[in-house]
């Protein structure tokens, strides 16, 4: 029992427990190398977010985004895959939403058109998943390159839609669309007034559980994390390895492309092009703070989503770059004490002394 | 601050203390050998020799006690401290250049030189040299590519000698040899021991310690617990002190409890499975198990036998030929299809392939039978958590706490969860490969007890060992696999170690096989 605790300890919480240590230690620094005192500048970061209705809904906001892309990268990960596009796939989940509600006749009750719109989403998240899912399955090429490449592809393609076919004029937005949108929470808590919250909050929340209860409780989940530990082995155990890398970077667009519906059918009802702003690569971040776990996920994108409401809470006094360098310097925390990565790094420092071959 | 009048030790290691993380793999060992001699450091695998030599050649400090090295206090040294004053390890991996030659390598790092090029004729000089005092003979200017692991082997210690090397540190160097060659090893070491050098020698197979070497010293669990003459000792007396109680070392005569007659459970037919490098690795093998037989493969290892197994079990394609599992044909089964159709596999390396470390104790038990574990899709835990715990006490799996990570666990426990798992299915034919390497005497006892129930109830079994030692004790049928063929076909009673060495190395093999 107390070694189970230990492990516990040991290799999921103390890692970002330290990351945040150390994050608070150099933010200290960078705010007095400003001139500013540090307490001062974190009372306004916490007032500006946790401390107001409205700071908070804006955090809870960019969290649910932040959540689905943070999935999106733990799903691929735990099949041992590395999922750097989901940038493109919340965009295009983005568009898929916006135009499944373009599609739908004006008065579609939302209890139809919402189920749609996010179905849309995933599946166009999905699709873009595919491609390198199938690529690597097939061909063994690998996922980083593709992933990588096909954000240039499908964000260069989404531009090119809209702006030649589909967009209002003199914006590059698609028209409003006719059905399928996501309340906000402001209309429930008066005090959200003004935030973008909405309640695509429940469904990223519900994404959680289904992939925590998928990853540890389903056959295949527990296939699917034996395909990322031990390939080998879970070749040995009768599972078609190139199958599962294909099913899970399917999953992870699909995640990612959720995290398409908090912008366009909880907040602007359209889909706009660069919307996703870099939440697909933060979702790296997020995967890598959260170890993988999608509570761990749900914590991180709240951290994030902190930092960078934070960011403009702060911005009379400090540059607003200084949470930039802070996440900088917490995924470069994060990543050198997950356990991971120091035997990787034990092992090769091993190699330079002992000389094994 | 000698207490004796004892000539000064080449070797003294006092109290070493090694920790990485919260394992501590030296806790006050001691270490003494004697100028001149052969020295045997014995004990299971994760005893603590290999970090405890690492020390003594500067590859990693201790965090504490004293090392001296012919009375000098040298604690603390680098490698090229240690290689500058004589004290030279030969890896159990070779860290050769294959596209160089012989000599070439020998001399890496210490070039003969000439006006600033390099004096290729010089070094072939000096290197036949040397093979000529050592008696190492390997022709020094054959590229290292075109080697069998033997003449690798005697390359790097070589190469140790080149650099001037009076105490020899040599690490398990016997685990890749034939019979042949590990004779020859021997008479090596004796030539250069006799030559005035000091050579510890790492092991766990007693019969060399007995073999070749004056002194022994035994550790367990980190701490050198026994140091004694091998003269006044006893392999059962070795073996006591590795595991600290007492060990049945007898070799037992196995005895097939197959009916006459009985169709076969496994039958292999002209099997060609190609290989990572060559074409052919399996080179249309054909041979049957019956019920309650064990088949032990015996060979130097790379000749074949884990991609014969590996194609057995589905996880290799076949080139040509044909695998059946009691008069059926599963050659177009998947690893899972296999499985369901009555084999258990016990596969050689249990880290890459046999279990995942990372997973319990509890998921790892259900490992390859995990569709038999869930309910549309859905893992059965409560059956899960049952699987564990009647397997767990069966085996006798430590600790016992089924949600602990397999990696927590040592290498023998680790290795039970994975017999555990496979004599747990329903099974009539049991690949069985490297199933004690890297455990400990107290589970390789009972893991061959294990492969003999499973025998005895009818089962049959294909072994495949490194440990020629391990197949005679076991098989009923010997068979020798060299360069992808069975080159011998050998009943237990007329296998020995004698008669299968040539096969082994390629000398010898049957006319018809």
């Amino acid at each position: 029992m107390n070694e189970r605790t230990r492990i516990l300890l040991e290799e999921s919480i103390l890692p970002p427990l330290v990351a945040l240590a150390v994050a608070f230690i150099a933010g200290d620094l960078l705010i007095l190398a400003y001139g500013q005192a540090p307490g001062a500048v974190w009372a306004a970061l916490f007032e500006g977010t946790w401390g107001n209705a409205y700071g908070f809904g804006q955090v809870l906001y960019k969290a649910t985004t932040l959540t689905c892309t943070g999935l999106a990268v733990a799903m691929s990960l735990r099949a041992g895959l590395f999922n750097i596009g989901a940038e493109g796939q919340l965009a295009a989940g983005g568009f898929g939403a916006a135009v499944t509600g373009l599609a739908l006749p004006a008065g579609t009750p939302w209890i139809i058109a919402v189920p749609l719109c996010t179905l849309a989403a995933c599946l166009a998240g999905g699709a873009v998943g595919a491609v390198p899912g199938v690529l690597r399955a097939k061909f063994g090429a690998h996922e980083v390159i593709v992933t990588i490449m096909s954000n240039f592809i499908v964000l260069a393609l989404l531009n090119y839609i809209v702006s030649a076919k589909l967009h209002v004029p003199e914006t590059l937005h698609t028209p409003e669309m006719h059905a399928g949108e996501v309340a906000r929470l402001s209309g429930m808590i008066a005090g959200f007034h003004g935030s973008a919250a909405n309640w695509t909050l429940a469904i990223v929340l519900g994404a959680c559980v289904a992939v925590w209860w998928y990853l540890f409780r389903t056959r295949a989940g527990y296939e699917l994390r034996a395909v990322g530990l031990q390939p080998g082995a879970a070749e040995y155990a009768g599972v078609k390895v190139g199958r599962t890398w294909r099913n899970a970077l399917i999953l992870s667009g699909a995640l990612a492309g959720l995290g398409g519906v908090n912008f366009v059918l909880g907040y602007k009802g359209y889909y706009e092009d660069g919307f996703a702003g870099g939440a697909g690569f933060l979702g790296i971040a997020v995967a890598l703070v959260g170890r993988n776990h999608p509570l761990g996920v749900l914590l991180a994108a709240l951290f994030f989503a902190t930092l960078s409401q934070g960011g403009l809470a702060i911005n009379a006094m400090v540059p607003k770059q200084i949470v930039e360098a802070l996440q900088g310097i917490v995924i470069i925390a994060v990543a050198t004490s997950v356990p991971e990565v120091r035997r990787v790094l034990r092992d090769a420092a091993g190699k330079v002394a002992g000389g094994r071959a | 601050m000698t207490t004796s009048a004892a000539p000064t030790p080449a070797v003294r290691m006092t109290a070493i203390e090694k920790r990485f993380g919260a394992v501590r793999a030296n806790r006050g060992a001691n270490l003494e050998v004697r100028q001149g001699e052969i020295h045997a450091l014995v004990g299971e695998n994760g005893a603590g020799k290999s970090t405890l030599m690492k020390i003594l050649s500067g590859a990693q400090s201790c965090d504490g006690g004293r090392i001296e090295v012919g009375g000098r206090d040298v604690t603390g040294w680098t490698t090229a401290e240690a290689i500058a004053s004589g004290v030279g390890m030969v890896h159990q991996h070779f860290m050769l250049v294959p596209t160089l030659t012989v000599a070439e390598n020998v001399v890496l790092g210490r070039e003969p030189v000439s006006v600033a090029t390099f004096d290729r004729a010089r070094a072939i000089r000096d290197v036949e040299q040397l093979c000529e005092q050592s008696g190492l003979i390997v022709p020094a200017d054959r590229l290292v590519a075109d080697l069998s692991v033997g003449e690798a082997q005697r390359v790097e210690i070589l190469k140790t000698l080149y650099r001037g090397a009076r105490i020899l540190l040599l690490d398990e160097p016997t685990a890749v040899l034939s019979p042949p060659e590990v004779a020859d090893l021997w008479k090596v070491l004796r030539r250069v021991r006799d030559g005035g050098a000091t050579i510890v020698l790492i092991t766990h197979k007693l019969d060399e310690v007995m073999n070749v070497t004056e002194q022994v010293t035994v550790m367990r669990q980190g701490e050198t617990v026994a140091r004694m003459a091998t003269a006044e000792t006893t392999p059962e007396g070795i073996a006591h002190a590795m595991v600290g109680r007492a060990v049945d070392l007898s070799v037992r005569e196995g005895r097939a409890a197959t009916r006459a007659g009985a169709a076969p459970a496994l039958e292999v037919r002209n099997l060609v499975v190609r290989g990572p490098r060559v074409e052919k690795a399996v080179n249309d093998v054909s041979f049957t198990v019956a019920p309650g037989e064990i088949l032990g493969i015996a060979g130097v290892e790379g000749n074949g036998q884990t991609e014969l197994l590996e194609a057995i079990a589905g996880l290799r394609g076949v080139t040509s030929g044909s695998v059946r599992l009691g008069g059926t044909d599963i050659t177009a089964l998947d690893v899972r299809g296999r499985g369901d159709a009555g084999l258990s596999h016990i596969p050689e390396d249990r880290h890459r392939r046999g279990l995942i470390l990372e997973y319990s104790i509890a998921d790892n038990l259900i490992l390859g039978q995990q569709h038999h574990y869930a309910n549309r899709g859905v893992l059965d835990s409560a059956a899960i958590a049952a699987n564990a715990a009647t397997q767990i006490a069966a085996f006798d799996i430590r600790p016992t706490d089924p949600a602990l990570p397999a990696g927590a666990l040592s290498g023998g426990n680790q290795q039970k969860i994975v017999i555990a798992r496979e004599m747990s299915r329903a099974f009539s034919a049991l690949l069985a490969a490297q199933p004690t390497r890297g455990v400990d005497v107290g589970a390789i006892e009972f893991i061959h007890e294990e492969l003999r129930k499973a025998r005895d109830a009818g089962k049959a079994v294909l072994l495949v060992s490194a440990e020629l030692r391990e197949v005679l004790t076991l098989a009923d049928r010997v068979a020798v696999m060299y360069g992808g063929r069975f080159v011998a076909v050998l009943p237990r009673a007329e296998a020995t170690e004698d008669v299968l060495g040539p096969y082994m190395t390629g000398a010898k093999r049957e006319s018809a096989a």
